[in-house]
């Protein structure tokens, strides 16, 4: 026998744990967003269930379970009904080895963020599929999207954490952290960073990069055939995936449980870690509440001419400096060169529309203003008589 | 199905940017219907695209899906009974609906308005286009993919309601203008509430324009998105801030004055390009013109009257005859075309609306352009489909 019957219920007892403590996960973060998101746009969020509405994402989930699962019947039934199991599949698996804390994680591997990003990927079948399977012309160019941009986006997240791993000399996550007891990465590889925070953004889906289940143009995209359960399943994965790149960021950039001088150990790490997580998220939300959504072709061009070259950067900057063993500030200039390069090449980007937009406003204002001189002119001749 | 398209498609379009972009690459196409059911087509308008990918080849647009025959129901009711059928046209500029319809028939009757209730028509009137406009301010980053402004501009739009519902007791379809005047009076209180609102109204406009305006993926979303030309604005009958952003300075108030609008200092903003995000960004600026006429109007107001003229109390018999009156709405020019024969009730009435003529031009501004924009595009004409189909 290859494992013990305790070993197996080891693993899936951890399994069961997990489960609950991503599902209590997502339902904190639909309530943390639908509350931040409020205050940002001068709402209060949800009150009304519990306190604070802090039973919302409660209420919300009876909701999604008791709906009816319509399944359309032009689908195509196993695909329609497999797809969403797919998603959430991958966004689970993701999570067996991500670490919370030096011992609070089911299964460390030796190939962590290897595991983590090959199993992201599998998410994308899941999209297409249901996009197709849903037979909606809606949900196919969601799907046909999905796949473009999850494909491009995947490549810069790829290379990046290359570069991560180039520096930490292992793809062991908890090693990767440990690496970062002197300091945290985003320290030598800014650039890493935001490359990393945007291509994870649009590995999720979020703003500015939902583009996939567009409200607005493709009316939820490969989730538009779906309601109910099904659609909760969608939902459940996007929230899971949101926390696992924010857990990434945190791990692979700002050091993880490490807390600056201290040896954090048991809750205290968790704890610590999780903050760190949902400051991350936090800065999600509230770039969503921020930005209007790019357009395919926007976003196709950034990863094809922005996100992928510069990924592609931090792996030769990073080798250079461990080949020739420089000091680490040497790689955070470099990276930081990198990072005014990006602002001046999206700055050459914007200047012509920016300048005509600018045009427009002035010669807008100058008419005001001439407006505004002629009234002061006849008021101050009515006055004199 | 793509056969039948074919057949329905109108002969190519012989001028404008549409030609000046051909498609390039093998075509697979597939019809992709959206509406009347769809979140972003602003009411029941249905587009029929015919996509290459995510390129748009070819639209049908479908209308209809809000017909009630509003111009053959007026020919039923009477003179006073008609405002209410006015309010339902363009359901969010009702006040500005009300207001040409009553003009019509006055000048029809040769009838005078009392100063205080022309002062309080303007005042109402330029409101409820700050309402309008701050609608579509809301929609376009709606539609654009940004929520935090639709919260900002609802929350004015919401306060400018409140005192609408305090002044005709309701937040729509108010029923409040009479031929020859006002229904009542403003409440007492109406002044103190006006005087208060307008720095509100200013700050939520601002607080929008400052986060969605020059925002740079809004600009990458917006500018240079459909260009229209000053000719093709004009050949295609546009008219308000779609006309303006080409460049074309129009303005009814200011071509053909009307009511008190020869009293007032007020700009016509114009735009440059002719594409959605001068379209967007006229109609910002159109709320801070609007705001400095309420002013002048608050200042020069006579603070007591009559609001309604007595003729305009008894029962409405214009002579026979016809008329037509046109104004600037929110979304541009509207026209009514009024014929009396002498009875209670009007023998005809047709409406110009804006909305219609301006969405003719839906066909020449998205061939050739993405999916997305398509829902950006037909969010920057601002169309109320109970204009359009009225």
């Amino acid at each position: 026998m290859l494992i013990s019957w305790a070993d197996l219920g080891w693993i899936l007892l951890s399994l069961f744990i997990m489960f609950n403590a991503l599902s209590v996960v997502v339902l904190s973060l639909t309530w943390l967003e639908r509350k931040a998101l409020g205050r940002l746009q001068r709402r209060l969020g949800p009150t009304r269930s519990g306190p604070m509405g802090l039973l919302q994402p409660v209420a919300d989930g009876i909701k999604l379970i008791i709906k009816e699962d319509i399944i359309p019947s032009s689908s195509e039934k196993a695909i329609f009904w497999g797809a969403p199991l797919i998603v959430m599949l991958s966004a689970f698996m993701i999570w067996v080895t991500i670490p919370g804390a030096q011992d609070a994680v089911i299964k460390n591997l030796d190939l962590g963020l290897f595991y983590i990003i090959a199993f992201s990927v599998i998410g994308i079948l899941g999209l297409v599929l249901a996009g197709w399977g849903s037979a909606n012309k809606y949900g196919t160019l969601g799907g046909l999207r999905a796949a473009a941009q999850l494909v491009s986006y995947e490549i810069p997240i790829i290379m990046v954490a290359v570069s991560v791993a180039m520096l930490a000399q292992s793809l062991d996550m908890r090693e990767i952290v440990a690496q970062q007891s002197s300091y945290p990465f985003v320290l030598v590889q800014p650039l890493g960073l935001v490359v990393f925070f945007i291509a994870g953004l649009a590995e999720v889906g979020r703003t500015p990069f939902d583009i996939y289940f567009a409200e607005s143009e493709i009316v939820g995209g490969p989730f538009v055939e779906y309601s109910g359960a099904h659609w909760s399943l969608f939902f459940l994965a996007e929230y899971i995936n949101t926390f696992a790149i924010a857990a990434l960021t945190v791990l692979l950039f700002f050091g993880g449980w490490q807390f600056p001088g201290v040896e954090l150990a048991g809750y205290l790490a968790v704890i610590w870690f999780l903050f760190k997580v949902y400051l991350v998220i936090l800065v999600i939300v509230w770039i969503r509440g921020t930005f209007p959504r790019l357009r395919i072709d926007q976003l196709m061009a950034f990863a094809w001419k922005v996100a992928v070259p510069l990924s592609f950067l931090t792996v030769v900057m990073t080798a250079i400096y461990q080949f020739y063993g420089w000091p680490a500030w040497s790689l955070t200039l470099m990276s930081l060169a990198g990072l005014v390069w990006v602002g001046y090449a999206i700055y050459r980007r914007m200047a012509g529309p920016a300048s005509r937009v600018a045009q427009t406003k002035k010669r807008i204002q100058a008419r005001q203003e001439e407006l505004m001189a002629a009234r002061r002119n006849r008021a101050e001749r009515t006055r004199r008589g | 199905m793509a056969d039948a398209a074919r057949n329905v498609t109108a002969p190519p379009l012989d001028s404008g940017a549409a030609q000046a972009r051909p498609v390039s690459g093998e075509p697979v196409e597939m019809l992709l219907n959206m509406g009347p059911q769809h979140p972003s087509t602003h009411g029941v308008f249905r587009m029929v695209l015919w996509v290459d990918g995510e390129k748009i080849v070819d639209i049908v647009p479908h209308i209809g899906y809000l017909h009630r025959g509003s111009e053959k129901l007026c020919e039923g009711e009477q003179y006073h009974q008609v405002i209410t059928l006015f309010d339902r046209l363009d359901y969010i500029a009702n006040f500005n609906n009300e207001h040409v319809y009553v003009r019509a028939v006055e000048r029809l009757m040769g009838l005078e308005v009392p100063e205080r209730a022309e002062y309080l028509r303007v005042i109402l009137c330029e409101l409820n286009r700050i309402a309008s406009h701050l609608l579509f301010i809301a929609t376009m980053g709606l539609d654009a993919g940004a929520m935090t402004p639709s919260m900002f501009c609802f929350r004015g739009r919401e306060r400018i309601q409140a005192l609408f519902e305090a002044v005709s007791g309701a937040r729509m379809m108010h029923n409040y203008f009479r031929i020859g005047g006002l229904k009542e009076d403003v409440p007492e209180d109406f002044m103190p509430r006006l005087r208060e609102l307008m720095p509100q109204i200013r700050e939520d406009l601002e607080e929008s324009d400052k986060l969605l305006s020059f925002n740079e993926i809004f600009l990458a979303r917006l500018k240079d998105i459909s260009p229209v030309t000053a000719e093709d604005a004009i050949d295609y009958g546009l008219t308000g801030p779609c006309l303006r952003a080409s460049g074309v300075e129009y303005d009814v108030r200011k071509a053909a004055p009307y009511s008190l609008y020869d009293r007032f200092d007020f700009n016509v903003p114009t735009g440059l390009d002719g594409d959605c995000w001068d379209r967007y960004y006229l109609r910002v600026q159109e709320c801070y013109e609007s705001l400095s006429i309420i002013e002048q109007a608050m200042e020069q107001m006579p603070a007591e009257g009559n609001v309604l003229s007595s003729l305009g109390r008894r029962l409405v018999r214009p002579p026979a005859g016809e008329v037509y009156v046109r104004a600037e709405n929110p979304r541009g020019e509207i026209g009514v075309y009024l014929v009396s024969d002498g009875s209670d009730r009007p023998y005809r009435l047709k409406v110009r609306p804006p909305s219609f003529c301006n969405l003719s031009a839906i066909r020449l501004m998205l061939i050739n352009t993405w999916v997305a924009d398509s829902v950006v595009i037909l969010g920057s004409l601002d169309i109320v489909m109970g204009e359009v189909d009225r």
